[in-house]
């Protein structure tokens, strides 16, 4: 017991406040993108071209950018450094899809729960993980929020074993053909009301997995109540899309 | 008889210089090859005018040599599997991506996908080996598991507590990615190869840049070799940080699980301030790095490096010194040495069950030609402690690597312009990823663009250890011997 004592002792008190303005990224981070459309002289459409995930569309002369499609990796910005720049940001949840849909500077952030559903879940949240087809880093960032670092659990929010545990499901993946059914039978089994999260661009867009045969997406009849963008979404910007929904954060 | 292409890691080959043998002498060659030390590394096929042709790929590990075999047939091939165990899956794949009948093959299931009438059944659906017996029960677990993991669906036969047989279907992660690589490389190839599985980013990326450096005969700057290491290895320290935690949180041994979350992440973040993604995104590209480090930066790593890796030594010890964490770790989930160059196991899994094979070792490239990376003194013991502290002695000597290598930064570009890739060639390229050996095919056709690219990830080998494990232990052992691999799905399912 003694060393364990020791160890804790030197291992140090690592979790962070949160929300925080002393949590610091790396420089190179690339975060919420900022568009100075003005810049933009709307005609060679090369950014639309360059994106790897058709993330960018050029409507009535100037570039819209889907946050549920981009995978964050800056090709437009280098391309357009007037126009497109990845800032310091990780608040990127929305809770309609359409918000995630950037033409300027505005950005419209996830929207607390109605007043029925945040009596229900705004100090207790249990949310069932299903991974169904990615590549296992949004997963991966999901677990992470329940180290010390993050410790999830002091906001009231846990990942659960069992959906009847559960008040909703986080999706993450692009819903492949064959994870639809598991998919399926996961959602029916939380009691209802439940929520659904859709974590990463897979789940939200099917990422740059789009329009492969293989893959599916999240069914249209599963209501889906928070988006949470990026390849894969940090830490941060889960957690913080999270609270944001609860009203936790404002 | 025709002999086997003779060829070197990363060479491009012409595709014309692939002997194609006849079926019978393709029966002889393998087998014989099999026999005299050679390992499959690839083995898959390629739909051709006239039928299919097989190729595969050999490695000679202690003569740092390959081997290619190569037949063309149609309809069906004969299975060397019950010769060759370590040809299970790779059989099995070639029937189900090229429609042939691999006669012979024992246990020929699906391995990411099946069709019936034309739709997709999820693999967990089809027929399991089965025990029977008044007193034997059958455990199904999965796709969707208990934890934040990704899915797979796992089948025991048990006996009580005691598992005779655990079977294990994938492929609900299936999303046709390398029937896309196919007329690349395109707008989406290099995110597919990041993506191929997320917490390998920099092996498969690494193997993936290396194909293509090859068939353009490109040469990656020194300073690019250097920061490909760093990011390789810390992407090494990083994940098996993080499975020690979690074997520890799997015994119930909680100071280390917590630290080891912690510590994981602050390793993750190191490549963060590298490439500004904490698994390595964007940072390897065909013909060299996406980022560079400043000195201050260098400086800035260095601290955390050496902060993180006294933190990481520190949670380790406590394992090894704790024996409530010792009794559990020892003598579980046994893989003999036999059993594990049977199977054609790689990685640390392999190693610890005394395969001493390590890609960096037996084919090295960059800076592994003047390094060493084998531990003297690792544990051969196959069991999951075996396991455990080989990934904490690479966690060791990736330390001493990046340690070393970022005051070791030679001056120069970290980016050359590759050039076209040559027409009708083919290369293999292997990179050991923190889980073992990757194993990348690419083949080039007349306008010098991706005929076929066929990938093998480390778990690929390594599922059916872990299921070889599990033979006549504990149900309640599963966990724990799970994380002791942590073998992708993803990177299986492609």
């Amino acid at each position: 017991m003694l060393k364990e004592i020791i160890s804790r002792l030197k291992q140090g008190h690592r979790t962070i406040d949160f929300p925080s303005a002393g949590i610091k990224l790396s420089p190179r981070f690339m975060g919420l993108p900022e568009i100075k459309c003005d810049a933009c002289g709307g005609n060679c459409a090369k950014c639309a071209d360059i994106c790897p995930t058709g993330a960018i569309e050029i409507t009535a002369g100037k570039p819209v950018l889907d946050m549920g499609r981009c995978v964050f990796c800056g090709k437009c910005a280098a391309l357009c450094p007037g126009v497109f720049k990845f800032g310091a940001d990780y608040k990127l949840a929305a809770s309609k899809r359409g918000d995630l849909l950037l033409t300027g500077e505005v950005v419209k952030r996830a929207e607390t729960l109605d007043a029925s559903m945040k009596k229900i879940f705004g100090r207790s949240l249990r949310l069932r993980v299903v991974s169904a087809g990615g590549c296992g880093a949004c997963e991966a960032d999901c677990n992470v929020l329940q180290t010390l670092v993050f410790d999830l659990g002091r906001f009231g929010v846990q990942f659960v074993a069992s959906p009847r545990h559960a008040d909703g499901i986080l999706v993450t993946g692009t819903v492949t053909q064959n994870m639809k059914l598991a998919l399926r039978k996961t959602y029916d089994a939380v009691p209802a009301p439940k929520i659904v999260v859709a974590a990463g661009a897979c789940a939200i867009s099917g990422g740059i997995y789009a329009g492969h045969p293989e893959t599916a997406g999240i069914p249209e009849d599963i209501p889906v109540n928070l988006y949470i963008p990026g390849c894969p979404p940090h830490p941060l910007t889960i957690l913080d899309g999270l609270l944001r929904l609860l009203g936790r954060i404002e | 008889m025709t002999a086997p292409l003779s060829l070197n890691h990363l060479e491009a080959a012409g595709f014309k210089s692939l002997t194609t043998l006849t079926p019978d002498e393709f029966y002889t060659s393998a087998p014989e090859r099999l026999t005299a030390g050679g390992r499959a590394v690839s083995y898959f096929g390629l739909p051709e005018e006239g039928g299919t042709r097989l190729i595969l790929i050999l490695a000679f590990d202690y003569e740092r040599r390959l081997e290619a075999l190569s037949t063309v047939l149609n309809d069906s091939f004969r299975s060397l599997t019950p010769d060759f165990p370590q040809l299970h899956l790779f059989e099995r794949e070639i029937a189900e991506q090229c429609d042939l009948k691999a006669e012979g093959h024992p246990w020929l299931k699906p391995v990411r996908y099946q069709l019936k009438s034309g739709l997709p059944v999820p693999p967990g659906i089809t027929e399991f080996f089965k025990v029977r017996g008044r007193e034997t029960h059958e455990v199904a677990v999965g796709p969707v598991h208990a934890g934040v993991i990704e899915p797979g669906h796992f089948r025991f036969q048990c006996h009580g507590e005691l598992v005779f047989h655990l079977e294990i279907a994938l492929g609900y992660q299936h999303r046709g990615i390398e029937s896309r690589l196919i007329g690349g490389p395109g707008k989406l190839t290099s995110h597919y190869m990041e993506t191929l599985a997320g917490d390998t980013t920099i092996g498969h990326a690494s193997a993936y840049c290396r194909a293509v450096e090859a068939l353009c005969c490109a040469r990656v700057p020194p300073r690019a070799e250097v920061l490909r290491a760093i990011m390789l290895e810390l992407e090494r320290m990083a994940n098996h940080t993080g499975d020690l935690g979690a074997l520890a949180g799997d015994v119930a041994y909680l100071p280390t699980a917590s630290f080891c979350g912690r510590l994981r992440g602050d390793i993750l973040n190191m490549s963060a301030l590298i490439c500004g993604n904490r698994f390595g995104r964007n940072m390897v590209i065909p013909g060299g790095t996406a980022f560079d480090l400043s000195p201050a930066l260098i400086k800035e790593l260095k601290l955390r490096l050496d902060a993180a890796f006294r933190d990481v030594r520190d949670a380790a010890d406590l394992l090894w010194s704790t024996s409530s964490v010792m009794a559990r770790f020892e003598g579980t989930g046994i893989v003999s040495k036999g059993t594990a160059m049977a199977l054609g196991l790689v990685g640390p899994a392999a190693r610890a069950s005394g395969v001493r094979h390590d890609v960096r070792h037996n084919f090295p490239v960059g800076i592994y030609n003047s390094k060493a990376v084998l531990s003297e003194g690792a544990p051969e013991s196959g069991d999951v402690y075996a396991r455990a502290y080989t990934r904490w002695l690479e966690i060791k000597r990736s330390y001493e690597l990046v340690s070393g290598l970022l005051y070791s930064l030679p001056a120069g570009p970290i980016f050359a312009v590759p050039g076209p890739m040559k027409a009708e060639s083919f290369v293999v390229s292997l990179e050991e990823g923190w889980r073992g050996e990757i194993c990348h095919t690419a083949v080039t056709d007349n306008a010098g663009k991706f005929r076929h690219y066929k990938i093998k990830d480390p778990s690929f080998n390594n599922w059916q250890g872990l299921a070889m494990a599990l033979r006549d232990g504990q149900i309640s052992d599963f966990p724990l011997c799970n994380k002791s691999f942590n073998l992708s799905y993803c990177g299986h399912d492609l």
